[in-house]
């Protein structure tokens, strides 16, 4: 069963299995188009199978947007040593909750892709990196995998074409600095999930030093249908740069939250009016979180755009994992902040000063003002302290407190004037 | 320490599955899945954890300390987890949050004097668009109210 209705204004790609019987046995696989692509790419060189994933415009769903075909080609296939796929399916980007899907429904679409991959950059052995609240959907990949290997479609001489390709399933533990390319990297080296100093970047040295490709679930799952009808298919479904579709998952104030798999470029308010069917008892929109918790939130008037990641870049904020939360106009946007600042605050590793303390000051001037001790000055130290965050850390946790904290602040101050301390108003 | 034959063929499986040399990998998922069987990262676990990944003890400590989901302590025999992060604050996570401390008369990381429940405040757990979400073990509960937390919880206790 299905966790939310369908729309029918979704273009479902990557999530066209979903709800059908038994979606995630081998078998169904077999019979809708399963295993086709990989048979496809086989018969290609590795650089025809970037070429038409470059062409694909298919970008990152993780939460970077990065062009996954350029990712593919930094990957040295002339490498002495072997080169190593990761999955990223540590998913735990508040608001986001879509690689769950891809896994609990169609996994073999995922062993699919992963292949390609292993074809593309000529790499023979991948670790899925599954969060470790995930549990079930260890054990469910866990026996997807063993289907796959009992019918030769992983291990040795892969459906008879010569290629071997080994994967395996791997559990974190609770750490949302795990989804961070480079502390995943650590973590699956059996470490604290601490970041890496970048360069050098994982597709040089990654996992064990290996020359390593590491892309988000989603970013996988696409590869099939990206070979099987082409990039440039894909790449169509979207607005330029932009290729294809991705699931959206909407969450919040709206009358039907659920995961849509939507093409590049929909249009944000359609999005919320008529796939999620509009906003909860009628009332007004204020805010929309438009990809994470971690990207700078859209004021309701900013909300009429076309949702691809140029666009959203072009003002201000990020497409990021496509976690999109949406807000009414009930909501107290200190509580708000409040709540994503004690989020970073308790998932910062503390490598980086400007990191742990700042996501800690913020979460505790935040706090006091909860309580109903702000003062006039907090709101622009607000914004002061986050904007000495930004760009001063290893990895993107601490951008990821200050850009939400910075939009809060500056677009929503009146909330902030209202939820003064007595004193401080009269003052 | 031995486990039982199940978690011991996954064990091995596990350290197999990592290049040769690298058994520290295991680690993690070492540690997490011998506390569901144990009940708690206990020293003696740390020292074996230790022993069969090649390291020394503290390096397995120093990642205990780093993971919320690895315990020092015993957790209740149902460990109730309960979403508050944003998807879930705004319909209603952060009243079912305050609903669950009373109905089970403890806090944040607490156990009930029978051992049976314990709580906890847990980050996105990725059911944002079946929101409110609790997670209790292993599994997900999506749209859950109080009352249907009140069922959850009251089943449980039954079912004990």
């Amino acid at each position: 069963m299905l966790y939310n209705e369908p729309s029918p204004l979704e273009t479902r790609v990557v999530s066209k299995r979903f709800g059908l019987p038994n979606s995630a046995s081998l078998d169904t696989y077999l019979a809708t188009d399963g295993f086709k692509a990989f048979l496809k790419a086989r018969e290609m060189t590795p650089e025809q199978i970037i070429d038409e994933v470059k062409a694909s415009a298919l970008r990152g769903r993780g939460g970077a947007g990065f062009p996954t075909g350029l990712k593919w080609s930094f990957v040295p296939r002339n490498s002495p040593k072997p080169r190593v796929i990761v999955i990223n399916a540590d998913e735990s980007e508040p608001g986001t909750c879509k690689d769950r899907l891809l896994i609990e429904y169609d996994p073999h679409q995922l062993i699919e892709g992963i292949l390609i991959a292993g074809l593309a950059v000529d790499a023979h052995r991948g670790y899925i990196y599954i969060r470790g609240e995930y549990r079930y959907l260890i054990e469910h990949m866990n026996a997807a995998l063993a289907e796959a290997y009992s019918r030769g479609y992983l291990g040795k001489n892969i459906a008879g074409t010569g290629f071997d390709f080994d994967l395996y399933t791997h559990s974190g533990a609770g750490a949302y600095e795990c989804g961070e390319e480079t502390a995943l990297l650590d973590s699956l080296e059996g470490k604290r999930g601490i970041p890496r100093m970048k360069p050098p970047f994982p597709a040089v040295a990654g996992a064990w030093g290996l020359p390593t490709l590491l892309n988000n679930v989603e970013t996988f799952s696409a590869a099939p249908a990206i070979i099987r009808d082409g990039g440039a298919a894909f790449a169509a479904l979207g607005t330029p740069k932009n290729g294809g579709t991705r699931l959206v998952c909407i969450s919040g104030h709206v009358n039907k939250p659920g995961v849509y798999e939507l093409p590049l470029g929909f249009p944000m308010m359609k999005a919320i009016n008529e796939v999620a069917g509009g906003m909860r008892d009628g009332r007004k929109l204020k805010a929309v979180v438009p990809g994470g918790s971690s990207c700078p939130l859209l004021r309701a008037d900013e909300c009429d755009i076309l949702m691809d990641y140029d666009t959203l870049a072009k003002i201000g904020s990020m497409l990021g994992s496509g976690g999109m939360v949406v807000l009414d106009e009930t909501t107290d946007m200190v509580k708000f902040a409040l709540r994503i600042m004690r989020f970073y605050a308790h998932e910062s590793c503390g490598w980086c000063i400007p990191c742990r303390e700042g996501t800690t000051w913020l979460r505790k001037i935040l706090t006091r003002f909860d309580e109903g001790g702000g003062r006039r000055e907090d709101i622009a130290l607000l914004g002061e302290l986050s904007r000495n965050m930004l760009g001063r850390t290893f990895c993107a946790l601490g951008d990821a407190a200050a850009m939400p904290t910075i939009s809060i602040v500056d677009k929503f101050a009146d909330d902030f004037v209202k939820r003064l301390a007595p004193e401080a108003v009269t003052a | 320490m031995t486990f039982s034959p199940q978690l011991e063929q996954r064990f091995t499986k596990m350290l197999a599955s990592y290049p040769p040399g690298r058994e520290r990998s295991a680690v993690v998922p070492m540690l997490i899945y011998a506390q569901d069987e144990v009940g708690a990262i206990t020293p003696e676990l740390i020292e074996e954890v230790a022993r069969r990944c090649g390291i020394h003890p503290l390096q397995v400590d120093e990642v205990v300390g780093y993971y919320s989901m690895l315990h020092r302590q015993p957790l209740g025999k149902y460990h109730v987890q309960v979403c508050t992060n944003v998807s879930c604050l705004l319909v209603g996570g952060t009243e079912l949050y305050e609903h669950a401390k009373k109905k089970l008369g403890i806090g944040h990381k607490e156990v009930t004097a029978d051992g049976q429940f314990s709580l906890e405040e847990v980050e996105c757990m990725g059911a944002c668009s079946w929101a409110p979400a609790v997670e209790i073990n292993y599994d997900f509960h999506h749209f859950v109210t109080p009352e249907k937390l009140d069922q959850l919880i009251d089943g449980l206790k039954k079912a004990h």
